[in-house]
């Protein structure tokens, strides 16, 4: 069974260098998802594992076999790409088709796959149509279709959904779940949407300028960010940032925001800190409660969101946000108390970004 | 509200600008149809009112006498059976001519849009200048060439010569048209299992209508049009159209037959001018397709 390994991989388009020594490792049937912002070499890295792209050095192990000199039809993947790339000439029926027509199959075997994978995407009515005659979504569904029928066991996605409407996107977003946990193949799937890279992934890489910033399941990610690129990026509402300097006497460590003093007794430091090092306390909107805890709040601002409500509020001069039932009734001016889950909360260091 | 629902009102009022546009214009097509009124007004003329008569003034007796006589037995040099010897000539040239030229230009463009050949660049600046260079310094290196491998004089040699003219255009074109179309297209073509030639005729051909048919516009007219290429290369038994009409007007023994001439002109001329008729549109279409995508 396919698993991946990406082994000291660099990839420079002339004298930019787009990766830069990167491993990465993903396991048989597992769902992995690139997460990143625009630029950071999420799709060189895909078209790379697909043998679209050269690669200046490193190599690719695909079931331990290194395939950096392969073709991409002798890797065993399928792909889907961001702006669909369907046949313009052909119908969805050959369209679908293609992949198994190149490679010699019979007709009827042909006929029996794009027959099975229209049922599956539910888009039988519109196998004689052309692509310009279909919605977004319809051709987002063909292309999936047409990874489909080559019944690879290893699918790279670029993007599917970033050119889809939310409603949409949500939608085959499930769709494409559902169709993981069905045919459990491998998938390395790219995007920049981390609600989509939460959902769906098993694990998930985050990129940044040229390296995989952490790597690690989704709840790893989103509560214990490696560092404050990787806090800022994933969640949403966005985590907050409060600068800090770390105070330490008698054995007792707190962070002082200004002329509050928060005790961080139950953090799991990673090291023990040093007293008077500059840090940021990352706090995410349900890391925080309102109506009890040690500290006065004055309430800015209320952002009602359907399910619950967000209250941003200022802490001495820094303001931050607070995820509370939809029904709890604040009023913007106000002073309300305020309370740290602290041995939730992520703490960075102010000089390197890193967890501390 | 009505500014947004209704049309824009039409001017009708003749300004001074306008009515001096329509002069322009209306002279400006007059310049270039009335010699071609003459010629089919003396072409159908017999000789002694040509001799006698008014250039513009309408024939009092009709013939198509002419018109039968350019094309099946005016003399061009020793030989005297008309025009349509060059007539088919022409297409026999015109045919593979233009089919090869598309072919290896498409070929070219598709090549230099997709793939990454080692000194692609310079190729095709190299191509580019062979668009610029006038092409008459080319033809003694060519005639050399040619009749080195056996081609000169031939219609091979004809054909040979017109693809490797038309090339730099055709893959200037083709090129300008394939730069356009989504890499994505190309890579999926790739992961879906095809090499070179497959991603080119299944995928990329389909998709190429448009500027094939300005291809073909451009190299029929331009092959049709062809006179020194022609004298040049393809030898006295393949001598297209445009070389027989030039014999047909300087071998004249005795007195000059006007309107034979004419009408032996206007069926030369007979290709071309269907093809811009019938294209039109079509070709300016393609034309600006390429120029809004490329
Ligand atoms: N053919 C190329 N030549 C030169 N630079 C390139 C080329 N392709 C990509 N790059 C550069 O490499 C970097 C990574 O590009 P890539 O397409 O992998 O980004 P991405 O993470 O997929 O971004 P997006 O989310 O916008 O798709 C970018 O800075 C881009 O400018
Ligand atoms: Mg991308």
């Amino acid at each position: 069974m396919p698993n991946i390994s990406i082994e000291n991989l660099n990839i420079k388009f002339g004298a930019v260098t787009v990766l830069d020594g990167l491993n990465l490792a993903i396991a048989d049937r597992e769902f992995m998802v690139l997460l990143g912002p625009s630029g950071c070499g999420k799709s060189t890295l895909l078209n790379t594992v697909a043998g679209l792209i050269d690669a200046n050095d490193g190599r690719i192990l695909i079931d331990g076999t290194d395939v950096i000199t392969l073709e991409p039809k002798d890797r065993g993947l399928a792909m889907v790409f961001q702006s669909y790339a369907l046949y313009p000439q052909m119908s969805v029926r050959g369209n679908l088709g293609f992949g198994l027509k190149v490679a010699g199959l019979p007709k009827a075997e042909i006929e029996k796959r794009v027959s099975d994978a229209a049922d599956l995407l539910q888009i039988r009515p519109l196998l004689d149509r052309k692509p310009g005659a279909l919605s977004g979504g319809q051709r987002q569904r063909v292309a999936i279709g047409r990874a489909l029928v080559r019944q690879t066991k290893i699918f790279l996605f670029d993007e599917p959904l970033s050119n889809l409407d939310a409603q949409l996107r949500a939608e085959l977003r499930l769709e494409i779940k559902r169709l993981h946990q069905r045919l459990k193949t491998t998938v390395i799937y790219v995007t920049h949407d981390q609600i989509e890279a939460l959902t769906l992934a098993d694990r998930i890489a985050v990129m940044k300028d040229r390296i995989i910033q952490q790597l690690g399941t989704p709840e790893e990610i989103y509560e214990r960010p490696a560092n404050r690129f990787v806090a800022s990026f994933v969640g949403s509402p966005a985590m907050t940032f409060l600068p800090a300097t770390l105070v330490s006497s008698d054995g007792r460590i707190s962070a002082k925001i200004g002329e509050v003093d928060v005790p961080l007794e139950n953090y799991p430091f990673k090291a023990p800190p040093q007293d008077g090092m500059q840090v940021e306390l990352g706090i995410r909107p349900e890391q925080s409660s309102l109506g009890e805890g040690p500290y006065l709040a004055k309430v800015e601002m209320v952002e009602p969101m359907g399910a619950d409500t967000l209250v941003w509020s200022k802490l001495g001069d820094c303001s931050l946000s607070t995820r509370v039932g939809a029904d709890t009734k604040i009023i913007p001016g106000e002073t309300v108390p305020l309370g740290f889950v602290t041995d939730k909360i992520s703490l960075f260091s102010k000089d390197t970004g890193l967890r501390l | 509200m009505s500014s947004l629902t209704t049309s824009p009102k039409r001017r009708s009022d003749l300004t001074i600008g306008r009515i001096g546009l329509y002069a322009f214009l209306i002279s400006a097509a007059l310049f270039f149809l009335l010699p071609l009124f003459v010629m089919l007004l003396t072409s159908v003329k017999p000789m002694e009112e040509i001799r006698n008569g008014n250039l513009l003034a309408f024939p009092n007796v009709f013939t198509l006498q002419p018109w039968v006589k350019a094309w099946t037995q005016a003399c061009t040099g020793l030989k005297c059976e008309g025009i349509q010897v060059g007539f088919w000539n022409s297409w026999f040239i015109l045919i593979p001519s233009v089919i090869l030229s598309i072919a290896a230009g498409a070929l070219n463009g598709y090549a230099l849009s997709f793939w990454k050949i080692r000194g692609a660049e310079i190729l095709f600046a190299i191509l580019m200048l062979g668009a610029f260079v006038p092409y008459q310094v080319y033809i003694f290196p060519l005639v050399q060439i040619t009749s080195k491998l056996g081609l000169f004089n031939t219609l091979p040699g004809i054909v040979v010569v017109h693809t490797i003219f038309g090339l730099p255009v055709m893959t200037l074109l083709f090129r300008n048209f394939y730069v356009s179309v989504p890499r994505d297209l190309f890579s999926a073509a790739r992961v879906d299992g095809c090499g070179f030639l497959r991603i080119f005729w299944s995928v990329m051909l389909p998709m190429s209508t448009p500027i094939i048919v300005v291809a073909a516009i451009l190299q029929t007219t331009g092959i049709w049009n062809d006179f020194i290429l022609g004298l040049v290369f393809a030898g006295r038994e393949n001598w297209p159209m445009t070389v027989q009409l030039n014999n047909v007007i300087n071998s004249t023994q005795g007195e000059r037959e006007y309107n034979v001439q004419m009408a032996a002109t206007i069926l030369t001329a007979l290709v071309p001018m269907l093809v811009y008729f019938l294209s039109g549109r079509y070709f300016v279409r393609g034309i600006a397709a390429g120029a809004v995508k490329g």
